[in-house]
């Protein structure tokens, strides 16, 4: 069986202007007669927010276990729920099965009438104009790599709601059992990587070295197999401590002598597993152990380094940044980094928000990731060295950064002041970003990643006032 | 001897959707299902539109030997069981062979009442609950001039109208004093008789057949208040009951259907039942009728089968409410739920309205009815709604608060709206 892409809806989003009933009456219609929208947006009476009805496309779809005629079926490759005129007898029992008002008599066809995802291309999402809907595609990472083997042990103990434990499984079951994996100390040994009780914690070599070394290890690891003619993958899941600060001797070195490694910084800003110390990751402002909040001291008082920038600048192989929130885009990166470290150095930095030491609910990781993101608090973006900079989805139409800071307990303190200063850095970031991907060719290719960015959708919407 | 970890007897809704939800949680264990029938399961729900044409027997089949391999099931026809062993966990059938089993499930549905009419046997009459039933109506309605019907029911209804379309003069006798008991009340059951008045039917209710005599190739029915009917196709509809005579000599109790619990477990070690075979109880804990409802048949085979595969997720089956989609001459009518018992207490509130359609000419109606501010019942004809989100309003017991007149007004729209904010 394999995953399906979904139309996704964000009821806070929705404006209720009708567009997307609009689109798919004019995409349903044939010959003229106007037909019934499969998508029904309806006023909620109890607020003023819009609902929605709608095929969920079930996995289990009851409308079809409900229809005496055969007249449904769930098509096992794209998921659509599947109606055929030729077999339907007009009972409307699939109605009684549908909890979402999914599937409905229409007077006008004669029949029921339902959603079918217009094949993979469905138009209610693209007229949406304020992203409240939108189509999933993710699914199809699960069909690409669903088979691959986890090559980590089942019982990672990572902290609930830690997305740490996405990292590691994701990027080791697609790079591969041949593989000799680093971890230094940090989050992802503390999580079982290197194992407990002389098991290993990887169905791969994996070994633990130190917060110094890593790139230093992996060069001689990755030499050595190779003159035995034996081609391995050297790769290191570290935190940022062990890539920005302490290990960045060694990296650096690795870097700029175009060792082929696969290198990926886990970055959680901060040394998170010891009680949440400041890095040189730490953003300003943010509360630390280190830099605590009281007195004098109203969190880091100093700016993160902008670690990938700086790999960038040893014009690596391949350098990207990622986002759990953008797991499609992730795994796109993930591929050439892993293609690139056949040639020479990749890194790949993938931001790791932290429930405990950054202090928000546990459920909330991949909404932070994706505010970072969305704020340019985050930016993703790409290098190649004979493509320069490519923006990974349009920056020019973040969220304030507050609508991030806010989600965070580390960042609760913040004065005006503080909170200016953060949204006047993540705007010269975003402007010295936004010039390097000019130098290349970058900008005229950012298209967006995933679902259509807000940044887009606020555009459309913005047009729309001023016309 | 053979034998299956999961046996289940009957293939159609309840005992498909069983073999799909231990599969779902037991991927290893043997399961096979098995029809009486020569032919892949097919719904009885669908046979109406056999006879009457919209639909045609080589496409009815629910599922082909794909399905089954694709779940690794053993799907066998023309297997009728004559006795259950429970204390040998052995089934026994009519060709002699014996299937041992780990679980079983009956889901042998129903078979139809024949009253007790005197000179019913002695006369040519038609049922309808089988493929073979179908195709014989279908074949004598296409000649049929006078027709009688027992029982206005879906069924009676559905054929009384079919015939009413080939210009065949069609009485439907119903014992009852309305069309359509159990799902509607008396002023939505007077709008569909009218609908068939209007198309030539003749609805004769509160009446019953003392007798029927033979007359030629066809019959005459007697009527207890005098007069007759000649007829030349006689339907009995007369309602359905629980197919149970295999299990006479087993452990397996049987009251008005198989006894269950809230996991549709028997009272025999090992044996489940689901769907038209078992006693449902009512969601409502009442004397309102539950049972012979496609989708509840399903809900029966979906506990029963996570219950036999020891699915955790196993929830219990809250009971049967009635459900009824049904569209006669071009119209509508839907009803999920209970009416307000007539002797009613003030938390009760029922809330009606109809009015003409101007395109059509017919009327239109919807009531819903409310118990402490829950949705106890809806039932419409020609106002559309959505059954399945009514059924689970039902369900949660949603309090509708202040939504009662805007649920009146626009049953659909508010229905979504309410569920949609319920699942967020």
């Amino acid at each position: 069986m394999s995953a399906t892409n979904t139309i996704a809806f964000k009821a806070e989003l929705c404006n209720g202007c009708g567009d997307c009933m609009a689109a798919c009456t004019s995409a349903k219609s044939i010959d003229g007669a106007a037909a019934q929208s499969r998508i029904q947006i309806v006023a909620n009476p109890l607020n003023d927010s819009w609902e929605l009805a709608l095929c969920r496309q079930c996995g289990d779809p009851r409308c079809v276990a409900d229809c005496p005629a055969a007249a449904l079926s769930k098509d096992a490759d794209d998921g659509v729920v599947a109606w055929n005129a030729d077999k339907c007898v007009n009972c409307l029992l699939c109605t009684a099965g549908c909890v979402y008002g999914g599937i409905a008599f229409s007077t006008a066809a004669g029949h029921v009438v339902k959603c079918d995802q217009c094949a993979g291309d469905p138009q209610c999402v693209k007229t949406c104009p304020t992203g409240a809907l939108r189509y999933l595609t993710s699914a199809r990472i699960y069909n690409r790599v669903g088979d691959l083997e986890d090559l980590f042990v089942p019982g990672l103990g990572g902290c609930q709601g830690c997305n740490t434990e996405i990292i590691m499984r994701h990027t080791l079951r697609r790079v591969g059992p041949n593989t000799v994996l680093a971890t230094p100390p940090g989050c992802i040994p503390g999580m079982g990587s290197v194992g407990y009780n002389g098991m290993a914690g990887t169905k791969v070599p994996v070994f633990h070295p130190l917060l110094t070394n890593t790139a230093s290890m992996l060069t001689g690891i990755r030499r050595q197999y190779k003159r035995k003619g034996r081609n391995v993958t050297a790769m290191a899941l570290a935190g940022d401590g062990g890539t920005v600060d302490v290990g960045f001797q060694s990296l650096s070195g690795a870097a700029e002598r175009g060792e082929e490694i696969l290198f990926i910084c886990v970055d959680n800003e901060g040394y998170m597993n010891t009680g949440a110390q400041r890095s040189g990751s730490t953003p300003f402002g943010a509360w630390t152990a280190t830099t605590p909040v009281g007195g004098k001291s109203q969190g880091k008082g100093r700016e993160a380094k902008n670690m990938p920038l700086l790999m960038m600048m040893h014009r690596c192989e391949y350098v990207a940044t990622a986002s759990t929130a953008y797991m499609e885009d992730l795994y796109d990166k993930l591929e050439k980094a892993l293609a690139a470290s056949e040639r020479g150095f990749a890194y790949l930095h993938i931001y790791s928000p932290c429930t405990s030491g950054w202090r928000f609910p546990a459920h909330k990781n991949i909404e932070v990731a994706r505010k970072a993101v969305e704020s340019n608090f985050a930016i993703l973006w790409e290098y190649q060295p004979d493509q320069g900079m490519r923006l990974s989805r349009p920056i020019n139409d973040p969220v304030p950064v507050t609508e991030y800071l806010k989600l965070l307990g580390k960042f609760k303190h913040l004065d005006a002041q503080q909170i200016q200063h953060i949204q006047a850095h993540v705007v010269e970031q975003a402007q010295m970003i936004r010039e390097l991907a000019g130098i290349g060719k970058g900008v005229e290719r950012a298209a967006p990643i995933g679902p259509v960015g807000a940044g887009t959708a606020r555009a459309v919407d913005q047009d729309r006032l001023s016309r | 001897m053979e034998r299956f970890d999961y046996l289940v007897l009957g293939a159609s809704h309840a005992g498909l959707e069983a073999v799909r939800a231990i599969r779902a949680h037991d991927a290893k264990g043997s399961i096979a299902i098995l029809n009486r029938e020569p032919v892949f399961p097919y719904s009885p729900t669908v046979l109406p539109y056999v006879v009457s044409g919209r639909s045609w027997e080589d496409r009815i089949a629910l599922h082909d030997s794909s399905w089954f391999e694709g779940l690794h099931a053993e799907y066998r026809q023309q297997a009728l069981a004559t006795g259950v062993d429970t204390a040998k966990a052995v089934v026994h059938f009519a060709d002699g062979k014996e299937i041992g089993y780990g679980k079983l499930l009956l889901a042998t549905g129903s078979k139809p009442i024949i009253p007790p009419i005197t000179g019913l046997d002695g006369v040519p009459y038609y049922v309808l609950r089988t493929l073979d039933d179908a195709l014989a109506l279908r074949k004598a309605s296409g000649s049929a001039q006078n027709a009688v019907i027992l029982g206005a029911g879906l069924v009676g209804m559905h054929a009384a109208e079919n015939l009413a379309k080939r210009k065949c003069k069609v009485t439907i006798i119903e014992m009852r004093d309305q069309v359509l008991p159990g799902y509607f009340d008396a002023q939505a059951a007077a709008l569909v008789s009218g609908v068939f008045l209007q198309n030539g039917v003749e609805v004769l209710t509160r009446q019953r057949v003392t007798g029927v005599e033979a007359n030629g190739a066809g019959c005459l029915v007697n009527l207890e208040q005098g007069g007759q009917r000649r007829a030349d196709l006689l339907l009995v509809a007369t309602g359905v009951k629980p197919e149970t005579g295999y299990l006479a000599a087993s452990s397996v109790e049987v009251d008005r259907g198989i006894i269950v619990d809230e996991f549709m477990r028997t009272r025999a070690p090992n044996v489940w039942a689901a769907g038209d075979v078992v006693q449902t109880r009512s969601f409502f804990g009442d004397t309102t009728p539950a049972g012979g409802i496609l989708p509840d048949a399903v809900e029966q085979g979906r506990t029963a089968g996570m219950d036999m595969a020891g699915d955790p997720a196993a929830t219990p089956y809250p009971g049967g409410i009635p459900l009824n989609t049904y569209n006669f001459f071009g119209s509508r009518a839907l009803s999920v739920g209970r009416q307000a018992p007539a002797d009613a207490g003030d938390d009760w509130e029922v809330l009606s309205r109809s009015g003409e359609d101007a395109r059509t000419g017919r009327t239109h109606y919807l009531k819903i009815v409310l118990r402490e501010g829950r949705l106890q019942g809806i039932f419409s004809i020609d106002v559309l709604f959505d059954p399945g989100i009514m059924w689970e309003l039902i369900l949660r017991q949603t309090d509708l608060g202040e939504l009662r007149q805007q649920l009146l007004n626009n049953p659909q729209d508010t229905g979504r709206a309410l569920m949609s904010g319920l699942w967020r």
